[in-house]
C-alpha cells in the first residue's frame, strides 16, 4: 500500500515528527514501511536512518510555483513553444514542446493564466525522455536559436508518476512564487499489509494505527448525508439472492455528471499512491477505495436503463453454468456456478468484488452513475480469483475481508466527491438490503491474563487506552477489561481466541520492546531424542575424516533426469514418483528417488575445474507408496568418486586414479566406523546404472544396504563427464542404522610379541578372493589374529587361469610366546585347508 | 729408569697437543695408532715390564697406566667432538628450502549448511532442545489447516506452495508442520524442540530467493510459557551464532500460527547497526518469525490454551550460513560447485 503523507495528514495530525519518525512509528507496530519515496520533501538529517529513502528532493530555491501568461509559437519550431511566464519574481521566456500548452499559442495574453511547475537552472530532476527514473541537471541550452535554462515540469520529471504526454497544470489557486515543496512537496510509505491487515489497505487505515501509536486524535472524513430508502427505490430495485456470498449491497445514484478530470491534486494523490487518473467519476471511486478500503463500482445508470427498457433491477447471485461475461479489461470468461455476479435482468453485469463488465461501465458519455458499495465473501472471492487467475485492487481489498460497515462510510463519501468533482447531483437517498449482519464481536481480558502470555503486567487502563485509540468500545469494571471491537476490522475472534487477538493489538501498540527478556525456566520434557540425526552425523563425520566432501541436494528433479542413470537414457523409467502438479520448471517437476542421479550431475558439473572428486550426500528420496496418502521418506547415502585422489604437488610420488577399490576401501572404512561387521560386497550383474562386472550389492545378511560400482559406459554417454572411470555408491541408511545395536566392545590387546609371516597361494582365478580369506580364517583358529592381502599376481609364471594371493599373517597368543613350531602348525593347517577346499597350492614351496 | 719416566712424561704432553689439531676421524684413528697402537711408546713399555726390577715395576706400572688412561679419556673427549663437528656438517648439507609448498593432503569437509545446522544443534542443545524431525512432503491439513491456515484464507498467499498430484498433499512450505507432529508424540508433557529440514517454495530463483532452502523452527509448550521467554531464547541464540556483540529486536507481525506474532531482527552484524549494503542502510537483517502459538495451533496439538501457553520461531539455516560467512548469492550452496565447498 503505498501511502501518500499529504494524505495521511488529512485524518491525523502528525506534527513535528519527521519521516523517519512516522517510517519507524508504522514499522514498529506492524505496518513495516517498505521504503520513502520522497516526492518534494528533504530527505531527513540523521546520523542513521532505518527507513530506505528514494525519490526526489525539490530544493525550493530551484523549484516553485509559476503562471503562464501567454504562450507563443517558437519560431523556428512547429512544435515547440515560448511561454511568458511569471515566476513570482520577474517575467522570464521559457521553451517547452509540452503538447498541452500548444492549443494556447496565439491566444495572446490570458485570461486565466495557467498555474505551472517551474524548475529553474542547475536543479536536479528526472529526465523526461528516459524509461524510468534516470537524474539529469537542468542546464543551459540552445534549442532552434533561442536560449533555454529552465523549464516547466512534467509529473515524470518531478518523479510524481510516468506521465510525461504535457506539463502539469495545477490548481487555480496555487499561488505564484511559492516554493513547489512547500505547495505540493510530499513523500509516500510503502506499507507492506500482513493478511489480517485488511483494514490499513487504505490511508484512513493507516492513519488510525499512526493515531493509536501516537495517542493522536482520528478526523474522520465527511461524505453526503444518506437516508436509507425514498425517492431512489423509484429508479432501481435490488434483489440479493445469496446472502452467505453477499451480505450487503448499496447502491446510490449521482445525474448529470461530467467526466472532467479530476482537480490537480486528487490527481497527484491518486499518482503518488499507484493509480492512473482517469476523469472525475472514475477518480472518485478509486480515490474512496484507497482512502477508506472498500471497493466500489460505478455503472451508467442510462446503459442499464436501455437494458431493462425502464427502470432497472440490480440482482446479485451465482452464475448460471455457461454464462459468459467480458470485463472491462477485455477479457471473456465463461462463467460456473461457483462464481458470483452482480447483473440485471438481461444478464451478467460483474464479477463481484473483482471487476467491472465491459458493457454498463461509466464512460465520457456517462450521464447519470449508479454507485454499488458492496459486501462479498471473502472466500467466494479467492476462488474466483485464482480460478480464473484474475486480480484487481478491489479484489485484493475484498479477498481480504472487508467489513460491510465499510460500505456505507465509502458510499456516502463518493457520492460527496462525484457531486464535486464531476458537477453532478447526488441523490440523498440510497438503496441498502443487509440481509447478513455482521456481529462485531466482544471479549473480556484482564491483566493476568495478558501476564501469562506476554510475561509483563500492563496495567489496564493503558490497555484499555490503547484498545480505544484502535477504535475498540472498551468498559472496565473490577479490573476485567470488556472489548468490542470497532466496525471496520474482521481480524478479532472472541472466546480464548479472542483474548489472544487482543494481547496482540495490546502488546504491538504498547512495544514489543517494552517487553522483558528472560530465559527459559522449567521441567524439561522427557529425552524422545532422534536416532537419527545421531546415526547421521556419525556417517558424515566418518566420511569427512577420510577426506570426503559434503554437499547438498535438490530434492525437486524430472524423470528425465533420473531416467539418464540408465543406458540409453530412456525418456520413462517406469517409477512412480511423487509429481509436482504446478511445476516451475520441466526440470524440477518430481521429487528425486535417486541419490545417484544428483551425484552424476554434481560430477558432471564439476569435473572441468578440478584434478579429482570425492563427494557424498545425505538426504531423503521419496517413495509413493499404494494405500498411503504421504510417500515414505528413506534417507540414503551416495558417494561419488572421479579423478585424481589428490592433488598432483610436486612430490616424487604421483596420486594415482580413483578406482573400484578406492571405492570399496571407503566403504569398509565407513562400516569399520560404525561398526558394522560383516558387511558382504556381493558381486551383481544386474544393476543397471553399473558397469556388470565391477559392481556390488551390499548385504549384511539377507538385507541389501546398497549398491556401489563403477558407472556403466552406456550410462557415462549419458553424461558429459571428463575422462576416468566414475565410482558411485548409493546406500540406504535406514537399514543400516537398523543394524547398528547399543555398541560394541573393545578387544584386549597381548602382552605377547606378536609373529608375521607371509604365504603365497595359487588358485583357480575364478575363485574370489572373499572365500579365500574366508578358508584362512576358519583354519587359523583363535591364534589367528590378522590377514591382510598384500599382492594379487597373474601371469605364465604360475599357469594360464590361475592367480597368485599373497597374504601376511600375524598370529598371537594371550598366554605365551608363540614358537616356531607354533607357527608351522597354524600354517600347515591353512595350507591343508585350502589344498582340500579349493586346490590352492602353495607358491615357491 | 728416571729417563724413561720422563720420556712417557713427555710422550703424554706430545700427544695431548697433537690431539687438539686434530679434526677428522681418520686422523683421530691415527692418533690411537701413534700414541696407543701395538708400536707406541706406552704399549711397548708394557711389553717391556719384564725388563724392570722389582722396585722399578710398580713406579713404571703406575706412570704408564696413568698415562694410557689420560690420553684414551682425552680421545674419546676429541671423538665426540670431531663426531658433533661431522654431524653438523652433514646437516648443513642436508638444508632443505622451507619455503617450497607441502605435499598435497586431501582434506573432508562439511557442507556449510551442515556446518551452520550443527553449530543451531549445539546452541539448543545447550538450552535443552530435542531435535524432531518430520516429513517434507505433508498433508494440506498438516502444512496449513491445522496451523490455523483454513482453504482460500488470506495468509494463505504468504506460501508459494508446490502442491503435487495427490490430492490434499503439499511439499511443505516450512517447518512448522512438526509443531503439530512434536505436541501430539510429547503430549501431555512439556515441549522443547527443534525442528530442522527442508522446504519448497514456489519462486523464481535468484541471489536472494531459493525453491529449496533449509530452515529450523523452536516449539516451547508447557505451562507459565511467556513472550519474554521467547524474547530472551532468541537474543541468546543470536548472541551464540553471531557473536555477543549482535542484538536483537522483535517487530509486530502476523503468522496465522502465532498470536501475537512477531519479525526477528537481528542488529547489521556488518556494521554493528550503523547502516551498510546488507542491511540496506537500515542497521537490521530479518533473521525469522516468531510468536506466541495460537491457540487454535495448541489445540490442535492436543494442548488446551487456557492452561498452556508456547512459543514458536522459525529461522533460515541457509540465511543464517549466508550472514555467517557473507556469501551473497543463496544459490551457491546447492550448486555444491567444489571451488565454493573447498573454502570452508
Amino acid at each position: 500500500m503505498k501511502a501518500p503523507l499529504s494524505w495521511i495528514l488529512d485524518y491525523v495530525d502528525l506534527q513535528g515528527l519527521s519521516l523517519e519518525e512516522i517510517g519507524q512509528t508504522l514499522t514498529m507496530i506492524g505496518l513495516e514501511v517498505e521504503e520513502i519515496t520522497l516526492v518534494g520533501l528533504e530527505k531527513p538529517q540523521a546520523e542513521r536512518l532505518q527507513n530506505k529513502y528514494s525519490g526526489l528532493p525539490w530544493p525550493k530555491d530551484k523549484f516553485v510555483v509559476a503562471e503562464v501568461l501567454e504562450v507563443r509559437q517558437h519560431p523556428n519550431a512547429d512544435k515547440l513553444t515560448l511561454c511568458q511566464l511569471n515566476d513570482g519574481t520577474a517575467e522570464i521566456i521559457v521553451l517547452t514542446g509540452a503538447p498541452n500548452l500548444y492549443p494556447y499559442v496565439g491566444k495572446g495574453r490570458l485570461e486565466k493564466p495557467i498555474k505551472v511547475a517551474y524548475v529553474r537552472e542547475g536543479a536536479q530532476l528526472y529526465d523526461g525522455h528516459q524509461p524510468g527514473q534516470v537524474l539529469t541537471k537542468l542546464k543551459k541550452a540552445t534549442i532552434r536559436g533561442i536560449d533555454s535554462s529552465s523549464m516547466i515540469a512534467s509529473e515524470k520529471e518531478l518523479g510524481i508518476s510516468e506521465e510525461h504526454e504535457g506539463v502539469i497544470f495545477l490548481d487555480d489557486d496555487a499561488p505564484v512564487g511559492m516554493p513547489l515543496a512547500d505547495y505540493m512537496g510530499d513523500a509516500v510509505f510503502e506499507v507492506a499489509i500482513l493478511p489480517n491487515m485488511a483494514r490499513d489497505a487504505s490511508v484512513l487505515g493507516i492513519a488510525r494505527e499512526l493515531s493509536a501509536a501516537l495517542g493522536r486524535p482520528l478526523r474522520m472524513p465527511e461524505g453526503l448525508e444518506i437516508r436509507i430508502g425514498g425517492e431512489i427505490e423509484q429508479k432501481v430495485g435490488l434483489q440479493i439472492r445469496e446472502p452467505e456470498l453477499n451480505p450487503r449491497f448499496m447502491l446510490g445514484l449521482v445525474e448529470q455528471v461530467k467526466a472532467v478530470p479530476s482537480p490537480y491534486w486528487v490527481r497527484r494523490r491518486l499518482a503518488l499512491a499507484g493509480m492512473r487518473p482517469i476523469d472525475a467519476l472514475v477518480d472518485a471511486t478509486n480515490y474512496t477505495m484507497l482512502e477508506t478500503g472498500e471497493p466500489l463500482h460505478a455503472f451508467d445508470y442510462d446503459l442499464l436503463c436501455k437494458r431493462a427498457g425502464g427502470k432497472p433491477t440490480i440482482i446479485t447471485r451465482r452464475a448460471e453454468d455457461g454464462e459468459t461475461l467480458t470485463t472491462l479489461d477485455g477479457a471473456n470468461y465463461k462463467l460456473t456456478t461457483e462464481t458470483e455476479l452482480v447483473s440485471d435482468t438481461k444478464g451478467p453485469l460483474s464479477l463481484a468484488g473483482v471487476m467491472g463488465g465491459e458493457e454498463s461501465g461509466i464512460s465520457h458519455r456517462t450521464n447519470s452513475v449508479l454507485l454499488e458499495a458492496a459486501s462479498w465473501n471473502f472466500i467466494n472471492i479467492r476462488k474466483t480469483t485464482s480460478r480464473y487467475r484474475i486480480t484487481s485492487e478491489a479484489s485484493y481489498r475484498f479477498s481480504r475481508d472487508v467489513h460491510p460497515a465499510l460500505a456505507e462510510l465509502a458510499l456516502s463519501l463518493c457520492l460527496r466527491r462525484m457531486q464535486d468533482w464531476a458537477e453532478g447531483s447526488a441523490l440523498e437517498d440510497v438503496i441498502d438490503h443487509y440481509p447478513l449482519k455482521r456481529e462485531d464481536t466482544q471479549n473480556t481480558l484482564t491483566e493476568s491474563d495478558m501476564e501469562r502470555l506476554l510475561g509483563l503486567r500492563i496495567p489496564i487502563e493503558e490497555a484499555k487506552s490503547i484498545l480505544e485509540r484502535l477504535g475498540f468500545t472498551c468498559e472496565l469494571q473490577d479490573g476485567v477489561l470488556s472489548a468490542v471491537t470497532p466496525s471496520n476490522r474482521t481480524d478479532i475472534e472472541s472466546g480464548f481466541v479472542g483474548k489472544s487477538n487482543l494481547i496482540e493489538e495490546i502488546s504491538r501498540i504498547y512495544g514489543y520492546d517494552r517487553i522483558p527478556t528472560t530465559r527459559l525456566s522449567g521441567e524439561l520434557p522427557p529425552q524422545l531424542g532422534d536416532r537419527r540425526v545421531g546415526f547421521e552425523e556419525t556417517v558424515r563425520d566418518t566420511l569427512v575424516s577420510i577426506g570426503l566432501q559434503d554437499t547438498l541436494a535438490y530434492r525437486l528433479t524430472s524423470v528425465q533426469r533420473e531416467a539418464r542413470i540408465l543406458p540409453g537414457a530412456p525418456a520413462e523409467n517406469g517409477l512412480e514418483y511423487v509429481r509436482i502438479a504446478n511445476p516451475i520448471s520441466p526440470e524440477r517437476t518430481v521429487m528425486r528417488r535417486s541419490g545417484l542421479a544428483t551425484m552424476f550431475e554434481l560430477i558432471e558439473r564439476n569435473d572441468r575445474n578440478v584434478d579429482g572428486l570425492s563427494f557424498f550426500e545425505i538426504g531423503p528420496v521419496f517413495f509413493p507408496v499404494e494405500g498411503q496418502q504421504l510417500p515414505d521418506e528413506p534417507h540414503r547415502l551416495t558417494i561419488g568418486l572421479w579423478g585424481k585422489k589428490r592433488e598432483t604437488g610436486w612430490s616424487a610420488e604421483k596420486p594415482g586414479e580413483y578406482g573400484f577399490f578406492d571405492l570399496k576401501g571407503i566403504l569398509e572404512a565407513l562400516f569399520q566406523g560404525l561398526h558394522h561387521e560383516s558387511i558382504v560386497f556381493d558381486p551383481s550383474r544386474e544393476i543397471p546404472t553399473f558397469h556388470p562386472g565391477k559392481s556390488a550389492r551390499l548385504m549384511a545378511g539377507e538385507i541389501e544396504i546398497g549398491v556401489m560400482g563403477e558407472v556403466h559406459p552406456l550410462v557415462r554417454q549419458n553424461y558429459d563427464f571428463m575422462e576416468n572411470p566414475v565410482l558411485a555408491a548409493e546406500l540406504y541408511l535406514d537399514q543400516m542404522m537398523a543394524l547398528v545395536d547399543k555398541g560394541f566392545k573393545v578387544n584386549s590387546i597381548s602382552s605377547f610379541p606378536a609373529m608375521v609371516e607371509d604365504i603365497a597361494l595359487i588358485v583357480d582365478d575364478d575363485i574370489p578372493a572373499r572365500r579365500v580369506e574366508e578358508l584362512i580364517w576358519r583354519a587359523g583358529g583363535k591364534l589367528l589374529k590378522n590377514v591382510a592381502l598384500f599382492d594379487l599376481f597373474r601371469g605364465e609364471k604360475i599357469g594360464a587361469g590361475k592367480k597368485s594371493l599373497a597374504y601376511q599373517l600375524t598370529y598371537q597368543a594371550f598366554d605365551r610366546t608363540l614358537s616356531v613350531a607354533d607357527a608351522a602348525a597354524i600354517r600347515k593347517k591353512i595350507v591343508k585347508t585350502l589344498a582340500y577346499e579349493i586346490g590352492a597350492v602353495l607358491r615357491d614351496s | 729408569m728416571i729417563e724413561l719416566e720422563t720420556q712417557l712424561q713427555n710422550e703424554q704432553q706430545v700427544a695431548l697437543e697433537n690431539l687438539q689439531q686434530l679434526e677428522s676421524p681418520e686422523a683421530l684413528d691415527a692418533w690411537k695408532q701413534t700414541y696407543l697402537g701395538k708400536a707406541s711408546l706406552v704399549m711397548t713399555t708394557y711389553g717391556k715390564m719384564g725388563t724392570f726390577s722389582k722396585e722399578e715395576r710398580p713406579i713404571i706400572g703406575r706412570a704408564v697406566n696413568a698415562i694410557k688412561l689420560a690420553l684414551e679419556a682425552a680421545l674419546s673427549e676429541k671423538e665426540v667432538l670431531v663426531k658433533r663437528d661431522a654431524l653438523l656438517k652433514t646437516m648443513e648439507s642436508e638444508r632443505l628450502d622451507v619455503t617450497l609448498p607441502g605435499f598435497p593432503v586431501k582434506r573432508g569437509r562439511m557442507h556449510p549448511v551442515n556446518l551452520s545446522l550443527r553449530e543451531i544443534y549445539r546452541i539448543f542443545g545447550d538450552m535443552g532442545f530435542q531435535v524432531y524431525n518430520s516429513p517434507e512432503v505433508e498433508t494440506d491439513d498438516m502444512n496449513f489447516t491445522y496451523l490455523n491456515i483454513p482453504p482460500y484464507h488470506p495468509a494463505r498467499d504468504m506460501w508459494d506452495t508446490f502442491y503435487t498430484e495427490k490430492e490434499g498433499v503439499v511439499l511443505r512450505t516450512h517447518t512448522s508442520p512438526g509443531q503439530i507432529h512434536a505436541m501430539r508424540e510429547y503430549f501431555p508433557n512439556p515441549v522443547r524442540v527443534i525442528l530442522p529440514g527442508a522446504c519448497m517454495r514456489y519462486e523464481q530463483q535468484d541471489q536472494s530467493h531459493e525453491i529449496e532452502f533449509m530452515q529450523f523452527e523452536l516449539l516451547v509448550v508447557d505451562k507459565g510459557i511467556t513472550f519474554a521467554n521467547l524474547k530472551g531464547t532468541m537474543d541468546d541464540f543470536t548472541k551464540r551464532m553471531f557473536g555477543a556483540g549482535a542484538y536483537t529486536r522483535l517487530r509486530p507481525s502476523h503468522f496465522p500460527f502465532t498470536e501475537p506474532s512477531a519479525e526477528l531482527d537481528m542488529s547489521c552484524i556488518f556494521c554493528g547497526g550503523q547502516g551498510c549494503g546488507v542491511c540496506h542502510g537500515t542497521g537490521w537483517i530479518e533473521l525469522g518469525g516468531c510468536g506466541m502459538v495460537h491457540p487454535y495451533v495448541l489445540q490442535n496439538g492436543g494442548y488446551d490454551p487456557e492452561i498452556y501457553s508456547g512459543f514458536a520461531a522459525g529461522v533460515g539455516i541457509d540465511r543464517t550460513t549466508l550472514l555467517r560467512y557473507q556469501i551473497d548469492d543463496i544459490r551457491y550452496l546447492r550448486n555444491n560447485d567444489i571451488r565454493f565447498l573447498e573454502q570452508f
